[in-house]
């Protein structure tokens, strides 16, 4: 038994089959109880007021919105290395996800910043780095829309994908170096003493749990519907030949 | 490899209209600015850096499909590819040819061009110094580019759309450095990291670019 056995299609779409309802419902239930938690449940902050609440959405997606480009990375050298089709496919379907993520970070966060800093954007290097990042999304997106060769397109994201993560990291630590920030530190670390209050904490790291979750989630049934796309395409190829 | 270098530098400069429109633009581009903002010399003097490397950024972006797409065209990109030439140095060769014709020109007139826009003193020094460094760059991780979208109609909008944000740390560095060096504070970090990114861009992006554009001549 070994997670190799998962490349065969076959046998991915039988397992990914069985667990996506089970994935699906544990998404909903972490989600709803750890939003509803959040929002309702949690005390109000002495200075943000009621908008802290928006924390619950910004900071999983936000990880979320890294953890999915870095997960389209392994994936990448996965299909580079043992060329997978399966492993290509899911980085095409987390693509997609991972950019939907990248924007809630953004709108969550200049919802949040016009009440608490006055203003709905600023360069700082957080924000750009996540603009940036939006646009690696974007390019890695449309680079495997414009090519018709499947293998070459996967081949050529990835390639491109590689590229992009160290010029992603790269651009961090320019932005960084180019602007003073004004987004507070991390809310959240293994290291630190000073973390989010309890209150605050738990029903976060559900709502994180629950992310997770929606994203893999989102990944396999996006996976599945390439695999199948994939599928109906060879179908439709034969019967042509034939 | 040096052959290579040559022919591309002899079919720039006889076929004409790329080597020039890089320069035109820019040109363009530095004359609409003051429309744009307005002609107070003060705003012009503040914002004549990153206007300069901004220009410069997308004259170069201008011409970037023009490094293989041709080639690619007539078949001669095959050939160069089953030459007994490492394909990575071909890359290299195209992609110092494509400095050759455009960052460095650029480079040139930049300095008359930051005259219309008001740069100031140690600008000047700066902004060639600093465009000489990072325009290798721009072409280095231009010529990835091409590479990657050679094979397609239509490449060049998505290759401006996958190149830019590539572009960012360049320009952020370069840019910097200027307005520190104008500024008269010290310029030795943006200017290190310049140069450290176009050294590593030069001896790294060879190797993708080259994998880029074997998968598309399979």
């Amino acid at each position: 038994m070994s997670i190799w056995e998962y490349a065969n299609p076959k046998k991915f779409m039988q397992t990914s089959g069985v667990v996506l309802p089970w994935l699906a419902g544990l998404t909903a239930v972490a989600l709803v109880v750890g939003l509803v938690w959040g929002f309702f449940l949690t005390p109000d902050d002495y200075k943000q007021g009621s908008t802290v609440k928006i924390i619950y959405l910004h900071v999983p997606a936000a990880m979320m919105a890294i953890s999915a480009w870095f997960m389209m990375l392994v994936a990448s050298l996965i299909w580079l290395i043992r060329r997978h089709h399966v492993s290509a496919l899911s980085a095409r379907a987390a693509a997609p996800v991972g950019m939907t993520f990248t924007l809630i970070a953004l709108v969550t966060g200049a919802l949040w910043g016009q009440p608490m800093w006055g203003t709905w954007w600023a360069w700082d290097p957080r924000l750009t780095s996540f603009l940036i990042l939006f646009l690696f999304y974007l390019g890695y997106i449309a680079l495997w829309e414009a090519i018709d060769n499947p293998d070459a397109a996967a081949d050529l994201t990835s390639v491109l994908c590689m590229v992009g993560s160290v010029f992603a990291v790269l651009s961090r630590y320019a932005v960084n170096f180019w602007n003073q920030g004004l987004h507070q530190g991390a809310s959240l670390s293994l290291d630190k003493e000073e973390n989010v209050a309890d209150v605050f904490y738990i029903p976060l790291l559900v709502c994180i749990a629950g992310f997770v979750l929606l994203f893999v989630t989102l990944v396999l049934l996006r996976t599945r519907t390439e695999i199948r796309a994939r599928r109906m395409k060879a179908l439709i190829a034969r019967e042509r030949m034939a | 490899m040096i052959a290579v270098l040559r022919r591309d530098l002899v079919l720039a400069i006889r076929a004409g209209g790329g080597f020039g429109l890089g320069l035109a633009f820019f040109l363009i581009l530095v004359v609409l600015v003051p429309f744009g903002v307005g002609p107070e010399s003060l705003t012009l003097s503040v914002i004549a850096p990153g206007i300069l490397w901004v220009g410069a950024l997308l004259a170069c972006l201008l011409s970037l499909d023009r490094i293989f797409a041709l080639d690619y065209e007539d078949g001669s990109l095959d050939l160069l590819a089953t030459a007994p030439i490492p394909l990575e140095g071909v890359v290299a060769m195209k992609a110092v040819a494509h400095w050759l014709t455009t960052g460095l020109p650029l480079t040139l007139a930049a300095p008359v061009l930051g005259v219309l826009l008001n740069l100031q003193g140690a600008g000047f020094f700066w902004v060639v110094l600093t465009l000489l460094l990072g325009t290798p760059a721009l072409s280095m991780i231009g010529a990835f580019g091409a590479a990657l979208t050679v094979g397609l109609k239509r490449g060049g909008l998505l290759l401006s759309l996958l190149v830019l944000p590539l572009y960012v740390p360049t320009l952020i560095f370069g840019a910097e450095a200027v307005r520190r060096g104008a500024a008269g504070l010290a310029t030795a970090t943006p200017v290190l990291m310049l140069a450290g990114i176009t050294l590593a861009v030069c001896a790294l992006l060879p190797f993708a670019a080259a994998a880029a554009l074997r998968i598309n001549l399979r």
